[in-house]
């Protein structure tokens, strides 16, 4: 390509280029644990980092893009007693997989965070909660912590500084709704993976009961280039109120699906490019920009938008953890948002009643649709039951189920009326 | 206090308040169905959620703490809409069965459908269809109908103690179910059906017997352990069909034992008594009431006249009312003879010339809950006193120290912070070590003598630990429980515990064992001036025993002991709602009734006196107690037997200020020297659960749980060793003349020279003392 993306692996796949970029002396040779080391030997006040946070506008990576330097904020300073912070590695939403690939190719990168964090939020123990079906990223993080701790940058008295902070890995066992922060913690705790009803948040009542701070991968692997750089220059490599770079994972009908680190903004255009295009030069249908949860968007609206929060949000839809699924002309939208509603039918957790009764709901009516047993009333139906789901339940799950049922109502409902009219297909 | 508006109501409550409590307070009605005032928060049903000015989605308003100035409205169109589609969800899935539903008519789901559900359904998918659990005797399930509340589970884990049910599965699979094909064995586990929402969990004796709405509900109060739970009594036909709890915050709360719950079973026994029957020329044979009456007053006079008024006996039930045992002990002293007594289990009476008042549990119930630190001395807790057994749990988990001297280690279901568990001899010991730890006068180890046996470091060193225990907080107790009471050095223990109690700034108090062992107290049911107690009329047979509500060799220390007492005598006479074994020492049956068909009054253990009519009439011929030993009276020509109500025989019994009667003190307080242990193999003889009382050991449902299963002799290996046993063979246990054969079990936690032998049950019903010297030896 003849220019370079803006902010391409700027941030976290800055070392990608390297042979074995995961290891210590590698992540060491370009200024890894710098800014661990700038922050220990300054004694930078947590409060700066947390201000540098804010001006970088770094929002939460996992989805929900809620502004880091808040969140981090929100725990209690003077509390006796232990705090935690977790890193939520738990990916196991259909279209996301890039925090496999940070923990796979510069897990340091994370740890070096995770390590800032437990210096400024004042946490002595980080847990990393690695998806269960990720067993060579779990593998390969506890090599990387083995070898942090070796090296005197993990652990008790870190590089002789008085900083003692320890990581554990702990390896899900696949849950999708383990992804979602409170059942996350249940599962740490031994529990089974079931959303807590907030309030009280993580904030004030976590982990085994303690203030708790919980964090995407990518947000946490971000950390060390903002305290290193300065939050300024994080945020203009991106647009304001959504600084920094952004790892897209585009999947689906692309010539080159792949993780893909730009600046935030970075048009979806240039996106599908670097992806190498629709496959086969098909004609671009529709896309879900952020993981199965958000709503379609078709093809042409997304042409003309910038991969950031705000533009994705007003267009109707969200940006999420930025896992770009791409569809040709040749998918039949009944089928695919079957198979959708099919996956949080059977990874909701059961606790709250909208949400357990109503996935099966739904998917059975998309099932029976696709096999052409529709009614004409279906689709208000499906409409309200989706309806009825979100916003009432314990966690977002309920509104995840929701939403891709809405965004395909929306936008691609003459497809369903065709499939109960004609019984079949109009692709 | 913060100032909230629901519904347009203007309110002030406490921060910290949920919406949904503010709203009970002030009598709006939020539908729910996971919610319960006793259990904690789970938020899952989400019925309840409200509309919340500036709040975008609607808030669950048991989960949401109230702010200043919080706008709530529970009927606006946002929160019916919210709450009729959860409704809606709700429905899909539940089965349209209230037909032949148990729950229907008393159905939560039901009753909110009417309010928030659609005519017809717009589910037209396949339901889902749930496999039933088989998790006991007591409790039947129809988990299809389950809408996943988790009450149930939540009650194990926050009120019993126990996480006998739980969740497992994920989405539309999730179940509600016991551990792998487990059977419930909470001996709370009842107060589920109550808790559960909809028909998952009804009362599998109850069963398909009756709708809620034809029944009669009848106030009562139970008439089992000490508690005084409070009953509804629920009744079709002149019959008892089942019982559920009064709420009572003092007392049950809104729960009730498994006991008090399903005992009244045993009301329908077909082995009620219906007429009064005569044994004549070693016939029996059934009789109208005045030749039965006539037979007892001539029998009666007889022996007065040929043997003395001393020689007659009075064995009374402390299941038995206030007015009946008043009568009884009148009656009595009528004759005048001062025999009478009700503490058939006890078996050293030597502190009752020292008795200041009747032993009561020396604080009100709800204060269990408050206490700091506890010893309890003697007791197979959560047998013997579910609820109690609560509220200490309840203490525990808000930091309270619960300590115990035992001789059996039973699971409490909570912390113990220390406890000795030690031979019912070694008992007086330990809690003489912890005497004299409070006392200062044990500073070194060195200065105890201790039995050899003893093992001497650990015990001691517990002691130590007890009373620094007790040193500490403000609110604490030493609580002495039955196997306390029946321990043949209970006034040794007695007077140790109260100088424990006043040297820790610690309440004196007693567990009671049965629904009136107060009440018997303060009714005079005790020996009168030269009069004989319990211990004293078996060992010195009467001529002449007239027994009320007492199973002799079910409800005594030594139940050998009394049936030859029984036997020997002239005339027994039995006043009973049951046909038992009495058959073959009495001459005299009469039918009497049992709490639910007469009126009367229990004293409580916190000595609450609590009054009850008869839900039903009586059953057959039977006659309630206080009007045959009103007639009785009457008979024998004693002045003072005219009474027309129950409610003045009260009047009588329990005239002024009962408090003032009260008393745990003895008046020389006065420890005997602690003597040398006995040798040989020990008996711990306590009463199983569903044995205690005559009721309960009829109640066929109960008599299935794994509690109410065959007696076992249970050893520790060493003991086993010794005896030259093995775990799980027969052996035969002796004690005196009278012997059974019973398997070994091993239970490494009980001390060594013990071997644990339920009485109270027919099974062991041969045998001698319930904590005296015991033989084993292989069978065969």
């Amino acid at each position: 390509m003849a220019n370079t993306p803006k902010g391409q692996n700027e941030v976290i796949f800055h070392s990608i280029h390297l042979p074995e970029s995961w290891k210590l002396a590698n992540y060491l040779s370009v200024g890894g644990y710098d800014a661990l080391k700038k922050v220990l030997a300054e004694k930078m006040p947590p409060d700066e980092i947390i201000n540098q946070l804010k001006i970088s506008a770094l929002r939460g990576r996992g989805g929900a893009g809620f502004p880091t330097g808040l969140k981090w904020s929100f725990m209690p300073r003077n509390y006796e007693g232990d705090k935690y912070l977790v890193c939520n590695s738990d990916e196991g939403e259909p279209g996301t997989f890039k925090d496999r690939d940070i923990i796979r190719y510069n897990p340091h990168q994370l740890i070096e965070g995770m390590i800032i964090g437990g210096y400024t939020l004042g946490a002595k123990v980080g847990y990393n909660y690695i998806h269960g079906e990720i067993w060579e990223a779990y593998e390969r993080f506890e090599e990387a912590l083995d070898e942090a701790r070796a090296a005197g940058l993990l652990g008790r008295n870190i590089l002789g500084s008085g900083l003692d902070f320890d990581i554990h890995a702990h390896h899900g066992f696949g849950a999708y709704v383990c992804g979602e922060e409170t059942a996350l913690l249940e599962s740490i705790e031994g529990k089974k993976g079931q959303p807590r009803f907030k309030p009280p948040f993580p904030a004030s009542f976590g982990l085994y009961g303690k203030p708790t701070t919980i964090n995407n991968t990518e947000t946490l692997a971000s950390i060390p280039y903002i305290v290193k750089h300065g939050g300024q220059k994080f945020l203009e490599l991106g647009k304001p109120n959504n600084g920094g770079t952004k790892i897209f994972s585009v999947s689906g009908h692309v010539n080159s699906p792949g993780n893909f680190e730009v600046a935030m903004g970075t048009p979806f255009s240039e996106l599908l490019a670097m992806a190498g295009g629709v496959r086969g030069g098909r004609k671009l249908k529709a896309v879900i920009p952020g993981g199965s949860s958000v709503p379609v968007l078709p093809g042409e609206i997304m042409m003309q938008l910038t991969m950031d929060y705000d533009s994705i949000a007003q267009a109707g839809s969200y940006l999420g953890a930025g896992s770009v699924i791409v569809m040709d002309d040749t998918v039949c939208m009944v089928r695919a948002l079957e198979r959708l509603s099919y996956f949080y039918f059977e990874e909701s957790c059961g606790q709250c009643t909208p949400c357990r009764e109503g996935t099966g709901w739904l998917y059975r009516i998309i099932h029976r649709i696709e096999h052409g047993l529709g009614r004409p009333e279906d689709l208000d139906l499906l409409d309200s039951v989706a309806g009825n789901i979100s916003g009432r339940t314990i966690c977002a799950l309920g509104d995840a189920a929701a939403m891709p049922v809405q965004g395909m109502l929306k936008h691609f409902r003459h497809e369903f009326e065709h499939h109960i009219q004609h019984k079949k297909c109009m692709v | 206090m913060l100032n909230i508006e629901i519904d347009g109501k203007q309110l002030t409550v406490e921060p910290g308040t949920t919406i949904i409590d503010a709203a009970d307070a002030a009598g709006i009605y939020i539908p729910r169905f996971c919610y319960h005032k006793k259990l904690s928060v789970a938020a899952n049903c989400r019925m309840c959620l409200v509309q919340v000015e500036k709040a975008p989605k609607p808030m669950p308003a048991c989960a949401t703490p109230v702010t200043d100035g919080m706008k709530v409205m529970t009927r606006s169109e946002t929160a019916l809409k919210a709450q009729k589609a959860v409704m809606e969800f709700l429905l899909v899935n539940h089965p349209l069965d209230c037909p032949i539903c148990d729950q229907g008519g008393e159905c939560q789901l039901q009753d909110l459908a009417v309010g928030y559900g659609m005519g017809n359904s717009r589910y037209a998918e396949e339901k889902r269809v749930v496999l039933n659990k088989n998790i006991g005797p007591l409790i039947s399930t129809d988990m299809t109908r389950c809408i996943h509340c988790t009450r149930c589970v939540r009650f194990g884990q926050e009120i019993a103690g126990i996480m006998e049910m739980g969740q497992i599965g994920r989405g539309e699979h999730s179940e509600i179910t016991t551990f792998i094909e487990s059977s419930i064995g909470s001996e709370l586990s009842g107060n589920i059906i109550d808790l559960c929402p909809v028909g998952a969990l009804t009362s599998k004796p109850f069963r398909y017997s009756a709708r809620g709405w034809e029944l009669t509900t009848r106030p009562s109060i139970s008439p089992h352990d000490g508690l005084g739970a409070n009953l509804a009594v629920e009744t079709k036909n002149n019959r008892v069909f089942r019982v559920l709890p009064r709420d009572n915050e003092e007392i049950n709360e809104c729960w009730l034992s498994d006991k008090d719950r399903f005992a009244y079973e045993g009301l329908n026994s077909p082995e009620r008594l219906q007429r009064p029957m005569v044994k004549r020329y070693g016939e029996w044979r059934e009789c109208d009431w005045p030749e039965a009456l006539e037979a007892v007053a001539g029998g009666l006079k007889r022996v007065r006249t040929e043997n003395g008024d001393a020689q007659i006996g009075a064995l009374a039930s402390p299941h038995a009312t206030v007015e009946e045992l008043y009568l009884l002990q009148k009656l009595m002293h009528g004759i005048g003879s001062g025999n009478v007594d009700h503490r058939l289990r006890q078996s050293d009476f030597s502190a009752d010339a020292n008795l200041q008042g009747a032993p009561w549990l020396g604080m009100a119930i709800a204060e269990l809950e408050k206490l700091d630190s506890v010893l309890v001395v003697g007791s197979t807790l959560r047998a013997d006193h579910p609820l109690l057994a609560h509220r200490l749990r309840q203490a525990v988990k808000r930091g309270a120290q619960l300590n115990l001297i035992n001789p059996v280690d039973d699971d409490l279901l909570c912390n113990v912070a220390n406890k000795a568990i030690v031979a019912p001899d070694a008992m007086v010991q330990a809690l003489d070590q912890v005497r004299r730890a409070l006392a200062g006068s044990e500073s070194s180890p060195e200065s105890t003598v201790l039995s050899p046996e003893m093992p001497y470091g650990t015990q001691h060193s517990i002691a130590l630990a007890i009373a620094a225990s007790l040193r500490q907080g403000e609110r604490k107790a030493v609580l002495l429980g039955n196997l306390a009471q029946h321990h043949p050095r209970y006034a040794e223990l007695h007077a140790l515990a109260q100088q424990v109690a006043e040297l820790a700034g610690a309440k004196l108090g007693f567990l009671g064992e049965a629904a009136n062992s107060v009440g018997a107290c303060l009714a005079g049911a005790v020996p009168g001036n030269d009069g004989m107690n319990a211990g004293k009329m078996v060992e010195d047979p009467r001529r002449a025993y007239i027994l009320l509500g007492v199973e002799a060799e079910l409800d005594s220390y030594n139940p050998a002991r009394i049936l030859a007492a029984l036997q020997s005598a002239q005339l027994v006479v039995a006043l009973s709602p049951y046909k038992h074994h009495a058959l073959d020492y009495a001459h005299v049956l009469l039918p009497v009734a049992p709490f639910s068909e007469t009126s009367g009054t229990f004293v409580s253990t916190e000595g609450r006196a609590q009054s009850f009519s008869a839900a039903v009439k009586p059953l057959g011929e039977t006659r309630p107690a206080w009007k045959v030993l009103r007639v009785l009276g009457n008979l024998m020509e004693l002045p003072g037997f005219d009474y027309e109500s129950s409610e003045q025989v009260r009047a009588e019994a329990l005239h002024g200020d009962l408090s003032a009667k009260l008393n745990n003190q003895l008046k020389a307080p006065v420890a005997k020297p602690v003597g040398a242990a006995a040798g040989g193999l020990q008996r711990i003889g306590e009463v199983p659960m569903y044995h205690a009382d005559s009721i309960v050991r009829r109640a066929t449902a109960l008599q299935k749980t794994a509690a109410a299963g065959m007696p076992a002799a249970t050893m520790n290996g060493e003991t086993l060793d010794r005896a030259g046993v093995a775990e799980g063979t027969d052996v035969i246990v002796r004690q005196g003349a009278g012997s059974v054969v019973l398997k070994a079990v091993r239970d490494d936690r009980l001390p060594n020279d013990c071997v644990r032998v339920p009485a109270g049950h027919p099974a062991t019903a041969m045998l001698g003392g319930m904590l005296d010297e015991i033989v084993v030896g292989r069978a065969g």
